[in-house]
């Protein structure tokens, strides 16, 4: 927009005393004061139906069916912002990161979902369904620690609002489809995380090996060099509240999509099922 | 003689009336959203002089357990807000209106002396071109504080693709009390605001609704306020 100088409107007022508190009754019958009970008239009965279309407008929004948990305008606008800051979206673009010393030292839990079933934590694998079909895979907590660790110190952001900074540990996803290429079609791996495969699933379902918790991701954020598969956190393997034996960590999204306890990973061409999505949250949750 | 003189334009009414229900919608779902996590307090150390907000707000209001329905509202209405917003600077600067808005070397004197004469303690009433000097100052702060709003908004919706706007902020918690801050602040306009709408009378108010206002005007003059002064000795 121009900021130049516009000139001054033809008739400037300058400096006056107010009107307001004058006596200002106008003769009564006169053609000014019919002017002004007509342009009265007419400007607050406008306002009046242009207040009555706001409110029936949002109301009819309102009651449209619910998608997801939310009535579908709301759903549609969501999505929209969405694929906005997807577009917007650079993976270059990191999430502060903190010296170890600034991370708390008790990591505050909150919620359960999905961590409520019998663990064995021997005989847990982490079981990965390629992306177009083929035979799923299994992997052992050794097979992710063989990956490079990675260790960092981000904030993690509760959708509730608050936030905490965390240490984690862990190998980047990234890493571990560069080493295990199930997440393009044609098998490819990612050898570099700007100029990924074409053929690269543009999903990844993530959920509980109890099935009671699961997340969706884009792949642009699962492929960030700031998402890992995380193992350790304050340099201490998780604890079973905090997702043991592996979970999911990505400070480009909300703590709802950190889903503890990995069971099942697909690569998905559809949007994947989002458990707090279903219940009228952004499916996108993304930072 | 009194003629009806033409004070808000079209576009500008539309501005101001389509933002009140916007602006207050985007506080209310606000509300849900900052029920979530509700931490701020005004006071020091263990003395807390107020919480945002105690159990007796809540109750009153039944804005707790709305967090999706929350969020859901704020980022749709987002939108309306921006733009009307937008649309609205666009405007007074095309129109020149931006003229009787900003503050000008008068502006922090006007202010004292109408804050003077409408506590009481000073007679003379200030004199106006279309705004006084407070209004003025009001008027523009509370633009200054949308755009703020705009601004720490994002940087807490999305803290790592604009996170050198956070940072600049003093980081994500810091933006959360910002955008929280700022919010208070339409609050504390809007019971002032009304206050003196109210005071100034129908008149003035008809004038945010029809576009008019009626003055005396000196007979043989085109307007009240050219008659009374010659134009631009102060603008």
């Amino acid at each position: 927009m121009a900021l130049e100088p516009t000139p001054a409107p033809e008739k400037a007022i300058p400096p006056h005393v107010s009107p307001d508190g004058e006596n200002l009754t106008l003769p009564p019958g006169s053609a000014i004061e019919q002017e002004a009970t007509r342009r009265t008239r007419r400007s607050f009965i406008g306002l009046g139906l242009a207040g009555l279309a706001g409110v029936l407008g949002w109301r009819y929004l309102l009651n449209q069916p619910d998608a997801e948990g939310t009535p579908a305008p709301f759903r549609r606008v969501l999505d929209a912002n969405g694929r906005l800051s997807a577009a917007y979206f650079r993976e270059t673009r990191l999430a502060p990161e903190f010296a170890k010393s600034q991370g708390v030292r008790q990591v505050r839990t909150n919620g359960d979902a999905g961590l409520n079933s019998e663990i064995d934590l021997d005989a847990w694998r982490m079981v990965v369904q390629p992306y177009g079909g083929g035979k799923a895979q299994e992997f052992t907590l050794a097979d992710i620690k063989a990956l490079p660790r990675i260790e960092m110190t981000t904030q993690l952001k509760c959708i509730e609002g608050w936030s905490i900074i965390v240490n984690w540990a862990g190998a980047r996803f990234a890493d571990f489809l560069a080493k295990y290429p199930l997440a393009s079609r044609s098998g490819q791996p990612i050898k570099d995380i700007a100029h990924p495969p074409a053929d690269l699933a543009p999903y990844v379902s993530l959920v509980t090996p109890d099935e009671e918790y699961y997340v969706g991701l884009d792949m642009h954020s699962t492929i960030h060099p700031q998402t890992l598969l995380c193992y350790e956190i304050n340099g201490q393997p998780l604890s079973l509240e905090h997702g043991a034996p592996l979970r999911l960590v990505t400070p480009l999204k909300y703590g709802i999509k950190h889903l503890k306890r990995i069971g099942t990973i697909a690569f998905v061409d559809q949007r994947p099922a989002d458990y707090w999505a279903e219940q009228g949250y952004d499916w996108d949750a993304g930072h | 003689m009194k003629k009806l003189v033409e004070k808000h334009p079209l576009a500008i009414r539309w501005f101001h009336w389509v933002n009140f229900p916007v602006l207050a919608l985007m506080i209310w779902s606000g509300l849900w959203i900052y029920w979530a996590n509700d931490i701020y307090r005004l006071g020091w150390g263990t003395t807390t002089l107020y919480k945002f907000f105690p159990q007796s707000f809540y109750d009153a209001t039944h804005l707790d357990h709305k967090l999706a329905q929350g969020m859901a509202w704020h980022f749709l209405l987002m939108w309306v807000f921006f733009l009307n917003g937008l649309l609205y600077v666009g405007y007074t600067l095309v129109s020149g209106e931006w003229r009787y808005l900003l503050p000008n070397r008068h502006s922090f004197r006007e202010a004292i002396e109408v804050t003077l004469h409408d506590l009481g303690l000073r007679k003379a009433a200030p004199l106006v071109q279309k705004y006084n000097g407070a209004q003025r100052i009001a008027y523009t702060a509370v633009i200054l504080m949308g755009l703020g709003s705009l601004l720490t908004g994002l940087s807490i919706y999305k803290p790592t693709q604009f996170g050198w706007l956070t940072q600049g902020l003093g980081g994500y918690e810091a933006a959360r009390v910002e955008h929280f801050v700022l919010t208070i602040g339409y609050v504390l306009f809007f019971i002032v605001h009304v206050a003196q709408v109210g005071r100034a009378g129908w008149n003035n108010f008809r004038s945010m609704v029809a576009g008019f206002e009626i003055e005396e005007v000196p007979a043989g003059a085109a307007s009240p306020r050219l008659a009374q002064r010659e134009p631009d000795t102060q603008a």
